[in-house]
């Protein structure tokens, strides 16, 4: 029995294509997947995130908690409302998952999980916090729902169909997030485009839905948001990433703060195994299309594509890949597609951004 | 519900064919395939002259989401290719019929009694 949002009938209402995705019953397009993804890089769409989760931390020991919890340092969240990616480790120093956490005081953090890990991920803190033994509470919201607007006008389409979030979200800065009642609404995304993603109590997500429809707000579903995040070199867990690939192997390094005297799960690891790979973008010379799995062979030995699609923005096929250490950005190599080896430049793993090509 | 039309055979494997005045056969995946696999954006067609069998994988489509194999809906050497369909491999998904992929010359011109026609066709689509 796979699990439904809220919007699941507004889906089917639209025509979508609903598709099994980690065991919840997604729309992947609603008619055209390349249509929805120029939608959202050269004006506005919409995507429903419900499937994953909103988890409140609260307590007097949450900052502790998070310190130890997360590898990149919630140290670095001093103004309310700044939202820190991170990843979540365990003692190897595979990623258990990565997520999204907001800052909103220093007794409450809201943190955003994936769909498919959710109840791993929540279990997996609520053993941490009986381990460590400190003060505080862990509440999955799946009483929420969550929409992300995405695309150059898409704040101005939310305003429009929500005039009532505009005075709370209209001084947010990218990675920053307000609360309006029952609203929260976050400066942020996965698709490398400006926009908001909107947390909002479950029984007003139909009508919410209908609204930013009815302000031109294209439906997009689940294959647009894969070809934007892959142009945005944005990872995706249990792709190019999973709990047997370190941070610093997936182009996470950014994200893992191995400074200071910190302890957090998964640190003592990362400090021993060091990074045995680099995580870089491909762009297919040839025609074709580059898809997960794939070889890539170099001169300095083999490495693998962890997701490759064909980027409606560019025209072209580009990937993301593990390649060995002194692999250089530049280079050309080979990718092993079927009976042929076809030729892919080694790029910096961010394709697009802001509706610019920067490859 | 997509279309199928009545006057042409087709294979299991989502292969459509229509058997032309010459004798050869044109191919191409059907308007239920395009619509499964979605917006397609790579397709790879056979050498002319090439032998293939029955069931043999001849050619590739691609859609942003996945790759599919097109298969040799019968034994039988390839005579044209579509480069236009090649070329706009959108065109495949606007009208699967008209964007045809390449034409074969039956090795046994009766293997075509062997395939599907619309009404099965349908019933198998239907089921899957």
């Amino acid at each position: 029995m796979l699990k439904k949002t809220v919007l699941n009938a507004a889906h089917r209402a639209m025509k979508a294509r609903m598709v099994d995705f980690g065991g919840w019953d997604m729309p992947v397009n609603y008619g055209s997947q390349i249509e929805e993804h120029h939608a959202v890089r050269r004006d506005c769409g919409m995507f429903d995130v419900s499937h994953m989760c909103p988890v409140d931390v609260v307590g007097k020991d949450v900052r502790p908690f998070l310190s130890r919890l997360v590898a990149n340092d919630v140290a670095k969240l001093k103004a309310s409302g700044k939202a820190l990616y991170s990843c979540m480790l365990n003692e190897a120093g595979g990623v258990v998952d990565d997520l999204i956490i907001y800052f909103l005081t220093d007794e409450r953090f809201r943190i955003v999980v994936n769909a498919g890990t959710a109840d791993k991920d929540i279990a997996w803190m609520q053993a941490r916090l009986a381990d460590w033994k400190l003060d505080l509470t862990i509440t999955p919201r799946r009483d929420l729902a969550m929409i992300a607007v995405q695309g150059p006008n898409a704040r101005a389409k939310v305003w429009e169909a929500l005039p009532s979030t505009r005075a709370a979200s209209e001084p947010l800065k990218p990675f920053f997030a307000a609360e309006c009642g029952d609203y929260f609404v976050a400066r942020t995304g996965y698709t490398g485009e400006d926009g908001f993603e909107i947390m909002l109590p479950a029984a007003e997500a139909e009508q919410v839905w209908n609204a930013l429809a009815a302000a031109g707000v294209a439906p997009c579903g689940l294959g647009a948001r894969d070809t934007l995040r892959l142009e945005a070199g944005m990872n995706l867990y249990g792709q190019d990433m999973d709990e047997n690939v370190s941070p610093l192997d997936a182009g996470l390094a950014w994200t893992v703060a191995l400074d200071g005297d910190r302890d957090f799960v998964g640190k003592a690891a990362l400090v021993k195994n060091g990074s045995k790979k680099q995580f870089l973008g491909l762009v297919l010379q040839d025609k074709g299309v580059l898809r997960a799995h794939q070889q890539v062979v170099t001169p300095l030995g083999d490495g693998e594509i962890t997701s490759g699609s064909f980027a409606p923005s560019l025209q072209q096929s580009i990937a993301l890949a593990r390649l060995p250490l002194g692999v250089q950005i530049g280079d050309t190599v080979k990718v092993a597609i079927r009976d042929k080896q076809l030729d892919a430049k080694v790029v910096k793993p961010s394709f697009v951004r802001n509706g610019k090509a920067l490859v | 519900m997509s279309n199928v039309p009545a006057n042409l055979k087709y294979t299991q494997s989502h292969e459509w064919l229509r058997v032309e005045a010459d004798g050869t056969v044109t191919v191409g995946i059907t308007d239920h395939a395009q619509e499964a696999l979605g917006d397609l954006v790579f397709v790879e067609l056979p050498e002319v002259g090439a032998h293939f069998d029955a069931g043999k994988e001849l050619a590739v489509v691609e859609s942003v989401k996945a790759a599919a194999d097109v298969y040799a809906p019968l034994s039988g050497t390839v005579t044209e290719v579509n480069p236009a369909a090649a070329d706009a491999p959108e065109s495949v998904n606007q009208d699967a019929y008209a964007a045809w992929l390449f034409k074969l010359k039956p090795d046994n011109a009766a293997d075509v009694n062997g395939l599907l026609d619309a009404a099965a066709y349908q019933a198998a689509a239907d089921h899957e």
